[in-house]
């Protein structure tokens, strides 16, 4: 029964909250017809290419763009590094020109001159004592608590020492970063750009152009957004480029200039998630009761630092030490990459308790049980749970077996297990809900849907609300004209969104009750909206059409803004979730095959099951392709990234990703916790659990990622074992 | 058709060699490494026909016929058939994504053949039957594969989308029986960042009316 005027409908008064529903945009996408910014073409649409640097640390000390702007067709040259600028990253553009077709516009780059002198860089950080002496470390951070010195020197203890890591991947999103953008006006930018902050858009443009002399007001940009491919945490400003165009168009007189990065160049400079390598020592008491971590991380983000991983990792035994260090390279800048940081400290953590539980001859998912009271107390049940579960569907007993597959022949079987966690508290989001006489129902808000499915839970909220079917309401985002919403990153949209729309929907239909009541002679409260009706509670024989109703609007119009955060409790903070990995690897060819990857995961109360699946699925996917395929190769020699295109840069392709059992924690101790993200969570296991199944099948560890055939042949040779 | 794509500069240049690709020239600008990765794809992929003649460097008149309408252009030689639909013809649903024939999410067909749209001259494409994703369902009505990315929800950000749709029509015209390893084989050449594959599966099996079952695990 609710209690609070905004709360969530209990269990069985829900018609689609939880349900699987179709995503509402699929048509539009599987037919084609969704328009993302590359396909943005305004009449006159230039195209815009970048001149770019091909060192990794270099000093222009000349440039001569002559032959470039006496092209014929290029409408306009912007140097963005003058004779005299250091260069960080091979890639970074020098020079951006726009040109009436992207022909000219390579030419033009081509015909520009620019002479470097080449500076000392470093672009690889696996070994630390190399980047220290050439002075390219700095502290990251260091936390003791309790006393590790003496838990490590308990000899009733039993120890584990070991090496973890995995390198600097890329987000390559398939559509590229950029944007299209034109001047409507001398005073009035309009911005179809690829971002995943759509609201954040005109303070990040009038800043950025600002910045660069260009007179703007905040209040004359838009940015529209309506579909986007691919973010994970890379596009959350418009970056440099998007000033770029800005700049570039005002300069050929406002005509629409088109900027996205070719692929090389998105590579090389648009998103590198941070490495982390780490030596770590572990302990715990012959029952298995964790007692003791220490680990000595390092990793890079480029030429600033970008965090530590958090380690410990979810399970902190009471004696703890940890100390990182941030690796400075020339490699182009970190960014957000899908639950920051979590990825690594997960490995890392998992990985040595998994070596520990080895040591002490225990099961690991009955070693992960007994230490589960040192995970935070809000996430203890769900671990206890989801353990239980994930191993049931893995059908572990049967499948796990002390390291090392003992069966004949050169296919090793074996099962790994790992656990993750993230916020995911909902962002600050603002909507309209506008419910107009004929019965139309809209919801405007300035979010963005990056294929997780904002939309479809939009949609499903206030259709829950109002007690209408989801296609009768008209879902409006992906434009900055509309009321402020968060930008996606960091699982927060679907708390946001959803709560603020439950909020803003909620009162809306209050302000419809009490145009209605009259007419069917009760209280305004005595109302309900179900099944397409407004309704006596209690009494479904009064009642009115939802058309009936809106029509006693007479011609008013009923508008509410949704806020989040709000009143009552819609949403939380905090999820976890277990996934188990079973593979099998050819000791013959050091082949690493997925049979199956199990999954069990919480995250509140779930809007829409389908596309919550899809997440988890989407993010088993995304952890394959980390696991054994991804990896920035960077050349120490020339400084530059060796697979800056998707042949070199790996990635998993349909036959390469093993089957999936996803199950999704609902009911009591989950939905009443409200609405959390997702988007993060599933994709921090999977290493962890994969490289946990590779040990377990053929016995020894192969300390990084990616697990290619190399390192596991390498592996097999230095531990003997399977 | 002759082919031939050069810059400019190098016009009437007698060279034999008839490159297919533009990223040679837009690579070796850019990196050392990406011209020799990029040099060494066009060693395997294309060898020199020997009735190879020259049109351009300059804009020659194409005609394209894409999803029946015909189309007069005036293009370079080297512009591609992705570029000339996409930014030309305003014709959006082929993506631009890896531009030298990795990742399939510019496929179209040719004469009812999938093609990488990235990897074929738009001069190449004369004489030809385009069809794109737009020309399948011109009516507005989604095919039978379109209906199964929905339900299977073998879509998130839906930027490989159209190529998956494309490679999956075009295969299930080949193969209207196929296993969940023929699947893998014949759509290993298109690449989704979001990890749609799995639904992808299903999609192509409901497609060929064959039980996926949404429930299913494969
Ligand atoms: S864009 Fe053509 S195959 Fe990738
Ligand atoms: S759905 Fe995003 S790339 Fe496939």
């Amino acid at each position: 029964m609710a209690t609070c005027k905004y709360d969530w409908p209990a269990a069985g008064h829900r018609e689609l909250i939880g349900k699987s529903i179709e995503r509402i945009d699929g048509p539009e996408k599987s037919s084609g017809r969704a328009k993302y910014t590359y396909d943005t073409n305004p009449p006159g649409r230039l195209i815009a290419k970048t001149c770019s640097c091909p060192y990794a640390h270099a000093k222009i000390t000349s440039l001569d763009t002559s032959a470039a702007q006496k092209l014929p067709g290029v409408k306009a040259v912007l140097v963005v590094h003058p004779v005299g600028d250091e260069i960080q990253w091979a890639g970074d553009e020098v020079v951006v020109v726009a040109a009436t077709t992207e022909e000219i516009a390579e030419d033009a780059v081509r015909l520009i001159k620019v002479e470097y002198e080449q500076l000392p860089h470093l672009v690889r950080e696996e070994d630390l004592k190399k980047a220290e002496a050439a002075g390219r470390t700095k502290e990251g951070g260091e936390s003791t608590t309790g006393d590790p010195a003496k838990a490590f020197a308990d000899p009733d203890s039993v120890l584990s020492e070991g090496f973890y890591g995995l390198p600097v991947i890329t987000h390559c999103c398939l559509e590229s970063h950029g944007s299209v953008t034109m001047w409507t006006d001398p005073k009035t930018l309009k911005t179809w750009v690829s971002t995943q902050n759509v609201s954040g858009g005109p303070g990040q443009f009038g800043q950025g152009l600002r910045f660069k002399k260009v007179d703007v007001e905040d209040n004359n940009i838009e940015t529209i957004c309506q579909y986007i491919g691919g973010g994970f945490g890379s596009k959350f400003s418009p970056d440099r480029w998007g000033i770029e165009a800005a700049m570039l168009s005002k300069m050929a007189g406002g005509a629409p200039v088109r900027l996205m990065l070719d692929r090389n160049i998105e590579m090389e400079m648009a998103g590198a998630r941070p490495s982390a390598y780490a030596k770590v020592r572990v302990a715990a008491k012959k029952d298995g009761t964790l007692t003791a971590w220490d680990s000595d991380s390092w990793g890079t983000g480029g030429p600033g630092p970008a965090g530590h991983p958090p380690l410990p990792y979810v399970i902190e035994p009471p004696n703890r030490h940890w100390k990182h260090t941030a690796v400075l390279t020339n490699i182009g800048e970190a960014r957000a990459w899908r639950a920051p940081n979590h990825p690594q400290a997960c490995l890392i953590t998992m990985g040595a308790l998994d070596d520990l539980a080895d040591k002490l001859q225990m099961d690991p998912i009955e070693f992960l049980k007994k230490n589960v009271n040192l995970a935070p107390p809000i996430l203890r049940r769900a671990y206890s749970e989801e353990l239980v579960k994930a191993a049931e569907m893995a059908d572990w007993k049967k499948n796990w077996h002390p390291r090392g597959d003992k069966t004949p022949g050169h296919i090793k079987r074996g099962v790994g297990v790992s656990l993750h966690t993230w916020g995911g508290r909902g962002h600050n989001s603002n909507c309209n809900i506008i419910i107009r006489p004929d019965g139309s129902a809209t919801v405007q808000l300035g979010s963005q849907d990056l294929g997780t499915g904002t939309r479809t839970v939009i949609a499903i909220t206030v259709a829950e609300t109002l007690g209408l079917p989801v296609d009768a309401i008209k879902v409006e985002i992906g434009d900055s004209k509309f009321p402020y919403d968060g930008a996606s990153g960091g699982s927060t949209t679907v708390g946001g969104v959803s709560n603020s729309t439950r909020r803003g929907a909620v009162d809306a239909l209050d302000e419809l009750f009490a145009a209605v009541a009259p007419s069917l002679g009760v209280q305004p409260a005595d109302l309900e909206a179900w099944n397409g009706k407004i309704q006596v509670k209690g009494d479904a024989s009064k009642s009115l059409t939802w058309k009936q109703a809106c029509a006693k609007l007479g011609v008013k119009t009923i508008q509410t803004l949704g806020k989040n955060p709000g009143p009552c409790h819609l949403g939380d903070s905090g999820v976890g979730g277990v996934q188990i990995a079973d593979v099998s690897v050819d000791t013959e060819t050091g082949q690493v095959k997925i049979n199956r990857i199990i999954a069990a995961q919480d995250c509140g109360l779930i809007i829409d099951m389908k596309t919550a699946e899809s997440q988890v699925y989407g993010a088993l996917i995304m952890g394959v392709c980390y696991s054994l395929f991804e990896q920035k190769v960077m050349d120490e020699t020339l400084g530059v990234m060796l697979n800056p295109n998707m042949e070199f840069y790996k990635l998993a392709t349909i036959g390469d990703i093993g089957e999936f059992v996803v199950h999704m924690m609902t009911g009591p101790g989950y939905d009443e916790r409200g609405v959390i993200g997702l988007g993060e969570p599933p994709v921090i296991s999977p290493g962890a659990a994969i490289a946990n199944a590779v040990t377990n099948a053929i016995g020894v560890r192969v300390p990084t990622l990616p697990l290619t055939p190399d390192k596991v042949l390498a592996a097999l040779e230095k531990g003997e074992k399977a | 058709m002759s082919r031939k794509k050069d810059r400019p500069q190098k016009a009437g240049s007698s060279e034999k060699s008839s490159l297919t690709r533009r990223d040679f020239l837009k690579g070796a600008g850019v990196t050392v490494s990406g011209s020799m990765l990029v040099g060494s794809t066009i060693a395997s992929a294309a060898s020199p026909g020997p009735e190879a003649g020259f049109v351009g460097p300059g804009p020659v008149p194409v005609t394209l016929r894409v999803n029946g309408k015909v189309h007069k252009l005036n293009l370079e030689p080297r512009v591609t058939l992705l570029d000339a639909l996409r930014d030309r013809l305003n014709i959006t649903g082929s993506k631009k994504v890896c531009d030298r024939a990795t990742c399939g999410a510019c496929t179209v067909m040719m004469d009812r053949k999938p093609v990488y749209a990235c990897t074929v001259l738009a001069i190449e494409a004369e004489g030809h039957n385009i069809t794109t994703i737009e020309g399948l369902a011109a009516d507005g009505k989604l095919t039978p594969v379109m209906e199964a990315f929905v339900k299977h929800d073998a879509q998130q950000c839906g930027f490989c989308t159209p190529g998956f749709v494309m490679a999956c029509t075009a295969y299930l015209e080949r193969d209207h029986n196929p296993t969940e390893e023929e699947i893998s084989k014949n759509l290993g050449g298109n690449i989704c960042r979001c990890g749609t594959y799995r639904g992808v599966r299903h999609a192509v099996l409901e497609a060929a009316g064959m039980k996926g079952g949404a429930n299913g695990n494969m």
